[in-house]
């Protein structure tokens, strides 16, 4: 069974007599471990998307189903504990929780999960050490560097073990050197864990770590294919 | 979302505010520590008004002359001052009147001073009978004896004194046979009261007692008396005795309409209710001002609470994003206005508790009342519980605007 299931997958803003298409006909498959770039020039809908596939939004028409599951067979509690277990977010503006030290943002996830407190901390110190930030946990986010944050940022995505990690345009906000660091994590969990991930961008150099793009102008699938010559994050680390 | 958590989310955001936090609570706090006050020192006050009107005895049924004042400021009270006189003590002592009364003693209020030798003394002094004295507050002279009824039918120049008034003219020396002056009169002190202290309306330390009929002729030169102080056999006679001293006055004084009294009767009970009544209706009032300040206070908190959600509007996004339910949202800013006003309480409470122990200490040791300091527990519960459901009432309207936020337009949100 694919993971993501796309099918005609219409978004249109507004009702009655303006309406603004952002989305038109979009249908694609997503199996496990697979690794996708979206790309497009802003306002070619791929936020929208993602918003939409990350059960943070609703199509206006066609279909979407993650795990064989539309969000429609969902009450809103369960949409928002589908968020929890089974999708991991990652944004290009961090959005962690100021004032707030490393280890207890990477808890963030777990607090909504209704797993037991006592294992929350083992739990988020695995993530945050795979991520490298062992010595940064009692470290604030106003005390980290862009690169670190938006490692802090991925741990979160990843302390409930999700079945897919979304993240929408993470390294928008780095330097060019953070930005390789932190597709190089991207890069590492998708081929050593086999995660899957749905990455939204609008570099070019960005899309290049990832195995397939999927490219959108004016909310329409103008591409869809594999990345012939992938990038790997390693070779500029060196 | 566990509750623990929750709660410590609500402090840690609330510390990061310190100086704003507090200042939302101080209206909840002031408004928690004056119920507080309010209700503590209007205990206390009762309570001393109370213990001094018990102290006139249950038996005692006092006659008045005028109309019961209705309030305050009533002044129908002085249209009839002078319509008690000796004609009404006739019949009130007659038995077939009133067949319960065992005692009547007209009662006179002679304003002015009491001098011995060089020393001059403020005393109260009532013109009245030393039996009737005696019985209702029974207290004796320690030394020197009780004038009696042949004193009061000669109009003879005799008192009782208090023990203060016989400390400040005579000092350790005896005082039970001087003259002293009263109203530049020459009495002779035929009895000293041991000491007492504040009993009924008056302190009995002070009082200087002298027959009624010689208060009137030589001292105020009047025909009426102030008061007629009487006494029914036993307390479960006081009710129908009223009715009997009603009757008979009305009849004296040729009323038919009791309309048209000209008199009105006092008893403990009455004056108790009275002022039990008084008391509640002022403390009422008092805590419904109160209570507008709390109200005031809760929509200062919720001010705050919705400054607070808007601020916190991407971290509600980035919450729901990753997980937390409507609910979750609602949960975490209700606790934490719920904490903001509990606290509020909390505080309130302790110190509405240091002000009114602080009032009854200084009533105490400065003024000199016989004040008790009552611990208004009923106004702590009441402050905590109301301090709480401020806060859940003030907190509800900013948390639902929290927890219906969009997450996408949230976690735009600059």
């Amino acid at each position: 069974m694919a993971l993501i299931e796309v099918k005609n997958l219409e978004k249109i803003y507004g009702d009655g007599e303006v309406t603004t298409p952002a989305l038109r006909d979009i249908s694609f498959i997503v199996e496990p471990g697979e690794f996708i770039a979206v790309m497009g020039p802003s306002g070619s809908g791929k936020s929208t998307l993602l918003h939409i596939l990350g059960f943070l939004d609703r199509q206006t028409s066609g279909i979407y189903r993650f795990e064989g599951k539309t969000i429609d067979d969902y009450s809103k509690d369960e949409i928002a504990r589908t968020r929890n277990k089974k999708m991991g977010f990652v944004f290009q503006a961090f959005n962690l929780l100021a004032r707030t030290s490393v280890l207890e943002n990477v808890k963030l996830p777990l607090v909504y999960s209704g797993i037991k407190q006592t294992e929350w901390d083992a739990m988020a110190m695995e993530v945050i050490e795979s991520m490298g930030l062992t010595k940064r946990i009692k470290h604030e986010p106003s005390q980290l560097s862009g690169g670190e944050r938006q490692r802090v940022a991925i741990a979160r995505a990843l302390v409930n073990n999700p079945s897919v990690i979304f993240l929408d345009e993470p390294t928008g906000n780095l330097d060019s050197k953070s930005g390789r660091t932190v597709m190089e994590i991207i890069q590492k969990l998708s081929e050593e864990e086999k995660r899957t991930i749905i990455l939204i961008t609008h570099e070019n150099s960005t899309a290049e770590y990832a195995k397939r793009t999927i490219r959108l102008l004016d909310g329409r699938i103008v591409s869809d294919e594999k990345v012939a010559n992938r990038r790997d994050a390693r070779d500029f680390i060196k | 979302m566990n509750f623990r958590y929750t709660f410590k989310t609500a402090f840690t955001s609330l510390k990061a505010n310190k100086s704003r936090s507090s200042l939302t609570i101080l209206g909840i706090v002031i408004g928690i520590t004056a119920i507080m006050v309010i209700v503590s020192v209007g205990n206390g006050a009762e309570g001393l008004i109370l213990g001094e009107v018990s102290g006139m005895g249950a038996q005692t049924i006092v006659v008045r002359p005028g109309k019961e004042p209705k309030g305050p400021s009533d002044m129908a009270g002085t249209l009839y001052s002078d319509s008690l006189k000796a004609r009404d003590v006739a019949a009130l002592k007659k038995k077939s009147n009133v067949p319960y009364l065992i005692d009547v003693a007209p009662a006179l209020i002679v304003p002015g001073s009491v001098s011995y030798g060089g020393e001059t003394y403020i005393p109260t002094i009532f013109g009245w009978t030393a039996k009737m004295m005696s019985e209702m507050l029974n207290i004796y002279p320690a030394e020197g004896v009780n004038f009696g009824e042949n004193a009061i039918r000669d109009k003879a120049s005799v008192a009782i004194i208090g023990s203060k008034v016989k400390k400040e003219l005579f000092g350790a020396s005896d005082a039970v046979g001087k003259r002293i002056k009263i109203r530049n009169k020459k009495f002779r002190v035929v009895g000293v009261y041991p000491p007492r202290g504040q009993v009924a309306f008056f302190n009995v330390d002070e009082v200087v007692i002298i027959p009624y009929t010689t208060a009137q002729t030589y001292l105020l030169g009047i025909n009426y008396f102030n008061e007629i102080v009487t006494r029914a056999a036993s307390p479960s006679a006081v009710a129908r005795t009223v009715k009997d001293i009603e009757a008979t006055i009305r009849e004296t004084h040729g009323i038919t309409d009791p309309s048209d009294d000209d008199f009105f009767v006092v008893t403990q009970e009455g004056v108790v209710n009275q002022i039990k009544n008084i008391m509640g209706v002022l403390t009422a009032f008092l805590s419904a001002v109160v209570a507008i300040s709390l109200v005031v206070g809760g929509i200062g908190v919720m001010n705050i609470m919705l400054v607070s959600v808007t601020e916190r509007t991407r971290e509600i996004g980035l919450r729901k994003a990753i997980g937390a339910t409507d609910g979750d949202i609602l949960k975490q800013f209700l606790i934490e206005s719920v904490i903001l006003t509990a606290l509020g309480g909390f505080i309130g409470v302790a110190l509405g508790t240091f002000f009114s122990f602080l009032t009854s200490f200084v009533l105490t040791r400065f003024v000199g009342l016989d004040w008790s300091f009552s611990f208004p527990a009923v106004a702590m519960i009441m402050g905590l519980a109301v301090s709480a459901f401020v806060g859940l009432v003030f907190g509800i309207y900013p948390a639902h605007q929290a927890a219906k936020k969009n997450p996408i337009e949230a976690l735009r949100y600059e």
